[in-house]
């Protein structure tokens, strides 16, 4: 039987490179075509065949010599939120749209210079990360390769939907606010954001920093789990990156050790509490998406898992405490775009700050001007201490609750989003109903705990569903094996669209 | 809190965006939806409470690490004045700002 390489796993791309079925650089050939093939989706902001085809090149040579790991050779993709020496580095703005980065995020660094993979591109995404449904793109929408008048999600909507076209099958993509988490679900693919401080934030252009972590997006969990591992690591460039001993613990190691024991009982999960939230099953969550979500975790429990009623109390809060928290981080770091030293600037002003407000206002889209006017007025004189840092406090609240919670449960599991992809054009001139639609990905983000989205089955509009697990800190290897265990006795995450087959 | 002409205009000042008076009624109209929306903070009891900033410091103290004081960064200036808009002889080009 032969592999059909634009979907299959990481582990049978890694065996087909290795018994010389194919080379890296015909993999990288195959998924450059597809992705030249379905410049519709707009999916890619830039792709350059020469320097891929280099990267495979090396690949084969490391091949060749024996000096592969696990994940040489096998193509990827960038978001545009990650720096890259030679592909051009936007941010989905038009500030940066001619930008070239001096030197590679350290993701960049590991996956492609230290793993061997082949860097296939940059891919599209909202405005500097903001944004729910990749309209925000100054390189205009991306769109869902299920149905291509339907948004893929955002803010990782560009690589959401290149791993869903099988474009590439594996991606990187941001989380702020539920950034992988959201079109991960939206397009039928799986994806984690680790704990905060895992992957290094260095390189990746930075939207709200105590927020911000980057994480892997592919087809199943042990794909993520290969590509988290790589990506993750203490990194002194980044002021927050972890370097406790949690976070020293390889990723793949728990991985492949949690449920090894039970695997050959018919239950592998026995022991396993699922703590699901009353909040994030009430009013506003779409009948299709609650149906399937009840019965992914209907089939954690036949895998071994028990079911606990949970309660996260704070789960509406978690909006405006990010949405005041998010903007003041923003504003704060979009304040470098002066047009100065690099980036947009005006062509016509009249003096030096002139210059500066018709620069920024040209060079930013609605959506990163309303967080920068909106974080500039939380933390401006007489509203710090109400707004700011009241929503610091909220955090804090949010994020015990959370613990509170894991006293009796292991995993948290619920929906994604309240619904599936919507139209192209149906609430970008809504920003708060926008917000709202954050509501299930929030206060993992706050709390900066790991979370998942895991392909759980399909909504009325035949649109993906995805399962949302959220894991303690720094236990994202559990949280992969589990959602492994899940796809060994599933196959939502192995369907694909039809007009990308 | 409501958001008036004249509060947006010092904001944008603030955030250093020009905004055009075409552009001030629905920015008025969107920020005040926001504003709404997170003015439910405002109902929470939060006494005693610290503010959270780094979101592991809920499980365990994260000391803030500090590097050497030593340089780190390499000599990228070709690479960085590359990007510049306007520059001449290695140095960024502003208007005037001096008479």
């Amino acid at each position: 039987m032969s592999l059909n390489l634009s979907y299959a796993s990481l582990k049978s791309l890694r065996a087909a490179l290795d018994s010389k079925q194919v080379s890296s650089v015909e993999l990288a050939e195959h998924f450059l075509a597809r992705a030249e093939d379905a410049l519709s989706l707009n999916a890619f902001l830039h792709i350059d065949r020469g320097l891929t085809l280099s990267q495979a090149r090396a690949a084969d040579a490391r091949i060749a010599k024996g000096e592969a790991g696990a994940l040489t050779g096998i193509p990827m993709a960038h978001k545009d939120i990650f720096v890259t020496r030679s592909w051009r580095s936007t941010a989905g703005s038009k500030m940066l749209a001619d930008y070239v980065s001096p030197f590679d995020a350290t993701v960049v660094e590991k996956l492609n210079h230290g793993a061997g993979m082949v860097c296939l591109g940059k891919l599209n995404c909202d405005e500097f990360a903001m944004g729910s449904s990749n309209e925000n793109s100054a390189f205009g929408a991306v769109k869902n390769p299920w149905d291509t008048s339907r948004i893929p999600g955002g803010s990782s909507g560009g690589s959401a939907a290149a791993v869903a076209a099988g474009l590439t099958p594996a991606a990187t993509g941001t989380d702020t606010g539920g950034s992988l988490r959201q079109p991960a679900a939206m397009c039928g693919i799986s994806a984690i954001k680790p704990t905060y401080g895992r992957v290094s934030r260095y390189g990746m252009i930075a939207f709200a920093s105590s927020l911000d972590q980057g994480g892997p997006m592919a087809r199943g969990a042990e794909d993520c789990a290969l590509l988290l591992d790589a990506m993750a690591g203490f990194d002194e460039r980044d002021s927050t990156s972890l370097n406790n001993k949690q976070a020293a613990t390889p990723i793949l190691a728990r991985f492949s050790e949690a449920y090894a024991s039970n695997a050959s009982t018919g239950a592998p999960l026995q022991g396993v509490r699922i703590g699901v939230p009353q909040e994030f099953f009430g009013e506003g969550l779409s009948a299709d998406v609650r149906a399937a979500v009840e019965a992914a975790i209907g089939e954690f429990e036949k895998l071994g898992a028990t079911r606990v009623e949970i309660s996260l109390p704070r789960t509406r809060l978690s909006i405006p405490a990010y949405y005041v928290i998010a903007p003041a981080e923003a504003s704060s770091n979009l304040s470098r775009f002066d047009g100065v030293r690099y980036g947009h600037r005006a062509k016509e002003y009249r003096d030096l700050k002139d210059m500066i407000e018709r620069s920024r206002a040209e060079g930013f889209g609605a959506e990163p001007k309303r967080r920068i006017l909106t974080g500039a007025w939380v933390l401006s004189h007489g509203y710090y201490d109400a707004y700011y840092l009241q929503a610091q406090r909220v955090r804090r609240l949010i994020a015990q609750d959370f613990q509170e919670a894991f006293k009796s449960c292991d995993f948290i599991m619920g929906p994604v989003a309240p619904t599936t992809a919507w139209k192209i054009g149906e609430k970008n001139n809504d920003p708060v109903a926008m917000y709202l639609e954050d509501i299930f990905t929030l206060g993992v983000s706050l709390a900066g705990l790991p979370g998942m989205s895991v392909p759980c089955g399909f909504g009325a509009d035949k649109m993906p569903v995805g399962l949302q697990i959220i894991g303690n800190y720094f236990d994202e290897g559990r949280m992969l094996a589990a959602a492994h265990q899940y796809q060994q006795v599933t196959d939502w995450h192995a369907r694909t669209p039809e007009a990308f087959r | 809190m409501e958001l008036h002409p004249d509060d947006l205009k010092r904001i944008a000042r603030l955030a250093r965006i020009a905004v055009s008076d075409a552009e001030l009624a629905p920015l008025q109209s969107q920020l005040n939806g926001i504003f709404g929306l997170i003015d439910e903070l405002q109902a929470v009891d939060t006494k005693g409470l610290e503010p959270l900033a780094h979101p592991l410091d809920v499980v365990q103290h994260l000391p803030q690490r500090l590097r050497d004081d030593k340089i780190t960064e390499l000599d990228q200036r070709e690479a960085n004045m590359a990007n510049a808009p306007a520059s001449e002889n290695g140095l960024f080009l502003v208007p005037k700002v001096l008479e």
